[in-house]
């Protein structure tokens, strides 16, 4: 389980984890899983097209997930913001219809990047990969104060004098970079799942934002090393147990804060009483 | 003529089909989509066409009928979401999120399972992009009469549900129950997305909802003007591109045609790039500046 292409799979999968749990953090800070699921799903066109003209995937990848980061950006200032990501989205996986269409590629290629094949990872993908990882980090370590008052605190923000269109924009341009890491080793529908799942586990288990942050990371980790191990013991997909755990995690994190909540309020009745 | 319309257009079956079918879904989804855009649920709509794949390939792998699949876990799905907290405007991107990880978990071990088990070359691509000319015609009762249900299920919450869009605050003041008149809506649009993604695939299902009502309702602020223009540009680009993907067959020396979705999907988004240019905005919407 140790040796050979597996130690690639648990290099390339502790990345990603770690990437997808900061990312991750802020999607959900700010409620901005539309575009979280719709960069990467849509990305997958430009990998169709980059492989239809002989470019590197890689490329193509980076083009789209770019290209959907600012369009959205820009055409939500003017609209309604779901709506514009959703007429993206499609967009793209029309583009991305059109291409296959026109290409000879088989299905299996499909499917691996729309699901990913983490075990089938060879060394050379993991610098690449690692690179895009630092850049991703780096910039939220950058953006980390703007994007949290932004999104707790828009007033304040504003006071400040910060754009929240050019940081919204921002973001997903590191949603972007994700994506176009990600996408070719673990698939877009997983990284959806490790950027949602783990953060609203981590919200619901504590209200500080840096403990919820190193949270989210530490549970996405834990979701990506199970669902490895059992995918290698089963044979089923990696993304399928991603998905497992992570939901089972925001349900141990929600009955938690319920519990939490309950307690809190029957703790509290002989006083209001 | 041939320049506009290659021969045998008219008397190609699955060309009626095509035609016939897209406009039951473009119509259907035009009408819910005004209400899903008004409430800011797009991202709901177009998680229940993959929650209502994964359905399909569930279907797939254990030999139902796909329209059963398709429709139960978009309902199931619709239901989830409610569950976790669709109402609430801040932890809805996050049900929705949730929920729909979840489905796209459960489709990838299913469509693994398929092809494990059957080696069914084409099943991924059929599910996930579907295609309105293999449309089997003896659908079109099905798709007809689960459409009519859903426009009756949007016709009898029609007050409420509007009231409820527009103003929480005011609807919950009059008596009506948020809750039940939103999971009522949640159901239809599941039943409609996922009647409209096996239709005219999953694609098609979130363009043709999305798209023309979110046209319309930037040329019209009327909301019965938005529902009207929205269904005439579902049907319109539907129609056009149905038509342009049939005579695109004989555009390459390939005879490899594009397909029709892109077709439909790109017209949509052209409207909407369109509708939002200053110069037609003000055309369609004189109004006096005031000066002060």
């Amino acid at each position: 389980m140790f040796s050979g292409f597996m130690v690639n799979a648990w290099l390339i999968g502790t990345i990603v984890a770690v990437v997808a749990g900061i990312v991750g953090f802020f999607v959900v800070l700010r409620g901005a899983a539309f575009p979280a699921h719709a960069i990467p799903n849509g990305a997958f066109a430009g990998a169709a097209g980059a492989n239809l003209i002989g470019l590197n995937p890689l490329i193509g990848l980076g083009v789209f997930s770019l290209g959907a980061a600012l369009g959205i950006g820009r055409l939500a200032r003017r609209g309604r913001a779901d709506a514009v990501t959703a007429l993206a989205l499609v967009m793209m996986l029309a583009l991305g219809a059109a291409f296959l269409s026109q290409s000879t590629e088989y299905e299996p290629e499909i499917f691996s990047l729309l699901f990913g094949e983490i075990l089938g990872v060879s060394r050379g993908q993991l610098v690449p990969v690692a690179v895009l990882a630092l850049v991703c980090v780096v910039a939220i370590g950058v953006l980390y104060r703007r994007l949290l008052l932004t999104s707790i605190a828009p007033e304040v923000a504003a006071a400040v004098g910060l754009n929240p269109a050019r940081i919204e924009t921002m973001f997903l341009v590191v949603i972007a970079c994700a994506t176009t890491m990600t996408v070719p080793v673990v698939g877009a529908l997983l990284i959806f799942t490790l950027m949602i799942g783990p953060p609203a586990a981590a919200r619901s288990f504590t209200d500080r934002t840096a403990l919820a942050l190193w949270s989210s990371v530490a549970i996405a980790l834990v979701t990506v090393w199970v669902a490895l191990a059992c995918s290698y013991q089963t044979n089923w997909p990696v993304g399928f147990f991603v998905s497992v755990v992570s939901a089972a995690f925001f349900v141990a994190g929600r009955v938690y804060a319920w519990w939490r909540h309950s307690r809190a309020t029957t703790d509290r009745a002989p006083l209001v009483a | 003529m041939s320049w506009i319309v290659e021969p045998g257009f008219f008397s190609n079956g699955p060309v009626h089909v095509a035609l016939i079918v897209g406009a039951v879904s473009a119509v259907v989804s035009a009408v819910v989509g005004v209400v899903v855009v008004v409430r800011g649920q797009a991202f709901a709509g177009h998680a229940l066409t993959d929650v209502a794949t994964t359905g399909g390939s569930a279907s797939f792998y254990y030999g139902v009928a796909p329209v059963i699949g398709f429709l139960a876990a978009g309902v199931l799905g619709a239901g989830a979401m409610d569950l976790i907290g669709v109402q609430r405007l801040r932890g809805r991107d996050l049900a929705t999120g949730i929920v729909l990880s979840v489905a796209t978990g459960l489709a990838a071990l299913f469509l693994y399972l398929d092809a494990t088990r059957s080696a069914t070359t084409g099943a991924t691509q059929q599910i996930l992009f579907g295609s309105i000319f293999t449309l089997d015609s003896s659908t079109i009762p099905l798709v007809a009469a689960m459409s009519a249900v859903t426009l009756g299920v949007i016709a009898v919450i029609y007050r409420p549900l509007l009231m409820s869009s527009l103003s929480a605050e005011l609807a919950a003041a009059r008596g009506i129950a948020l809750r039940a008149v939103g999971l009522a809506f949640m159901l239809a649009l599941a039943i409609a997305v996922g009647l409209s993604s096996i239709a005219i695939g999953s694609i098609l299902s979130t363009a043709l909802l999305i798209g023309p009502a979110a046209t319309a309702l930037r040329v019209t602020r009327r909301l019965r003007g938005a529902f009207v223009v929205a269904v005439a540009l579902g049907v319109g680009a539907t129609w056009l591109g149905v038509l342009l993907a049939y005579n695109s067959y004989y555009w390459f020396p390939s005879s490899q045609g594009l397909p029709v979705s892109f077709f439909i999907v790109a017209l949509v988004f052209l409207a909407y790039l369109v509708s939002g240019s200053s110069t037609l905005r003000r055309l369609l919407r004189p109004r006096r500046e005031v000066r002060v």
